[in-house]
């Protein structure tokens, strides 16, 4: 498939990232390539295939549920861009 | 004695003895560092403080693997600050066994590429040619330069294979869910694995049996007895039976590469195994579905980047454009370019024509797989089709490189590179492949090699070296 102008703004907006005009040319061609190299995937005929989900037969691994020292709160914060009193601080959104 | 070029076999035994001591290993290790790391790069960050407080064995560690009190960067902008506040299990595990962080190395940026080129920092050199390739780590050149005893790397699609086979190291992908990935910076949880690269086949063995510890939190791991990995340190492959698939055998164009490949076969025989040539017929699909579903996986988890909780932040006085300035000038170029790529194949209407597609060819992939193993103990194939890329050569050529790693991935399997001598003045890797949690036969096979050729031990003509 091939997807134009459009789709590209679609997606941009999709995954939050801006494109300088430049940018937009570059990405979109670039972005048809890639789907031109993996549309050879259709020459397989996968009807009867089923998805692989997990490489692995896995069940879930459970712990007990018993209380555990959480993260220390100074060291996460210290990674925060902006903090205030134990808080995560963002520009004003309502 | 040169301390920063002995096995940690061997570095086990002096210091068990006290013929050496920690110190001195980690001094030896910090003066390497100082001759060679300004020409190789391997490292975004060396430890040297940590290092030398607590003094151990010195192992570098990807920089996309979390470490508690030193910088986890994934060779990103978005991350350039990032201090984790807790270890990966596998460094805990490290930790534990009496290893010191020496240093965090370089890769593409949170581990899209497979030459560095695409960190945001600097390329790193292969240490056997300025302008080649180490891989998209660069935790083989760190090993080859002996910058650091042993390392600890990610594979998605090849990269502690790849950079292995480059920079003439060995390099193990275990089996997925073997390895805890809790506490790595993963692109694609379903495709990659932590592994390490060392100076030989042993080492690989004695790491193995120190980062596969159980762990409670990881969601992805798998419930395998843990063997002592040792113990399949066997100089014996008679009667084994190893298949050499035509598909992978083909993509090689060098013919030195193809001559290697086939005196490891003609080796191999002629200590009792049995070689034959077998076909795995989805092979040439595997790459375009890893390209979707690594991408869609990409895609998703990426999305965690906004600038709130960690990672940089560009100010904007809107959150929504504060959100859209941090991903654009946070993420490099082919950070976003997968970014979309993956949102593309996961968007409604595409989604059964993409992403479901590309989740049965992986069926297909790993059938291919699961049918070679009913017949042979294990698969032999080249690492990359050829010895490393040099600067300039991209496009064409190393699109084909994951071509050997890639369909490992997809159906989750082990799998090693080990130097097999060298093809144009640079090393070639040779790839081993075995069933779900076989990583003995990995070793046994690799291990005969190793104790009955000299293409195995090579050292890059480097200062210091």
């Amino acid at each position: 498939m091939k997807i134009i102008r459009q789709d590209l703004e679609r997606l941009i907006k999709a995954c939050l990232i801006d494109l300088s005009e430049e940018e937009k040319g570059v990405y979109l061609e670039q972005l048809n390539d890639m789907l031109g190299y993996v549309d050879s995937l259709n020459k397989l005929d996968t009807d009867s295939v089923e998805p692989l989900v997990h490489v692995l037969p896995q069940h879930n691994v459970f712990r007990e549920d018993k209380l555990q020292p959480s993260l220390d709160r100074g060291l996460v914060l210290a990674n925060a861009p902006e903090e205030h009193e134990g808080t995560f601080v963002v520009p004003r959104i309502v | 004695m040169q301390l920063h070029v002995l096995s940690l076999n061997r570095i086990n035994e002096l210091i068990t003895k006290k013929e050496i001591s920690a110190e001195e290993l980690t001094k030896a290790y910090l003066e390497q560092i100082s001759r060679v790391e300004d020409d190789i790069k391997a490292y975004v960050t060396v430890n040297e403080e940590e290092a030398s407080v607590r003094a151990g064995i010195p192992v570098a560690v990807q920089d996309n693997i979390c470490t508690k009190g030193v910088k986890t960067t994934c060779a990103s902008n978005m991350l350039a600050n990032f201090i984790s506040p807790y270890d990966a299990v596998v460094v805990e595990n490290l930790r534990k066994a009496g290893a010191s962080l020496i240093g965090k190395c370089n890769m593409d940026e949170f581990a899209m590429g497979n030459t560095t080129e695409y960190s945001a920092f600097f390329r790193t050199k292969n240490p056997y040619l300025a302008e080649a390739m180490p891989g998209g780590c660069g935790c083989a050149a760190a090993v080859a330069a002996g910058e650091a005893a042993f390392a600890l790397g990610s594979d998605a699609s090849g990269g502690i294979r790849q950079a292995a086979a480059f920079c003439g190291v060995f390099g193990l992908k275990p089996t997925y869910g073997l390895v805890s990935q809790y506490g790595l910076i993963t692109y694609a949880p379903s495709l990659d694995q932590i592994g390490p690269l060392t100076r030989d086949m042993t080492d690989l063995a004695l790491v193995l049996n120190i980062i596969c510890g159980r762990d409670s939190v990881d969601s992805g791991k798998g419930d395998a007895d843990l063997p002592d990995y040792k113990k399949h340190l066997v100089n014996d492959v008679k009667g084994l039976k190893i298949g050499v698939p035509i598909e992978y055998l083909n993509t090689v164009k060098a013919p030195r590469v193809a001559a290697k490949i086939q005196e490891a076969i003609r080796k191999l025989e002629e200590l009792g195994a049995v070689c034959e040539e077998v076909t795995m017929p989805h092979a040439e699909f595997a790459l375009p579905a890893h390209c979707i579903i690594s991408s869609a996986e990409a895609s998703s988890n990426l999305a965690r980047y906004d600038g709130v909780r960690y990672g940089s932040r560009v100010e904007s006085p809107d959150v929504l454009n504060m959100f859209k300035k941090t991903r654009s000038q946070g993420f490099g170029e082919e950070v976003k370019r997968r970014i979309m790529f993956g949102t593309q194949v996961l968007s409604t209407g595409c989604y059964e024509q993409y992403y479901t597609k590309a989740m049965k060819v992986r069926t297909l992939v790993k059938n291919d797989f699961d049918l070679a193993f009913e017949k042979y103990d294990c698969l032999l194939t080249p690492t990359v089709p050829a010895t490393a890329y040099k600067t300039g050569e991209k496009a064409l050529a190393m699109y084909q490189s994951d071509f050997c790693t890639i369909p490992v991935n997809m159906a989750g399997l082990p799998a090693m590179s080990l130097p097999f001598g060298m093809a144009e003045n640079l090393p070639v890797g040779l790839q081993l492949i075995a069933g779900h949690f076989n990583e003995g036969m990995l070793l046994r096979v690799g291990y005969t090699l190793e104790q009955n050729t000299d293409q195995t031990r090579l050292r890059p003509d480097i200062s210091g070296l």
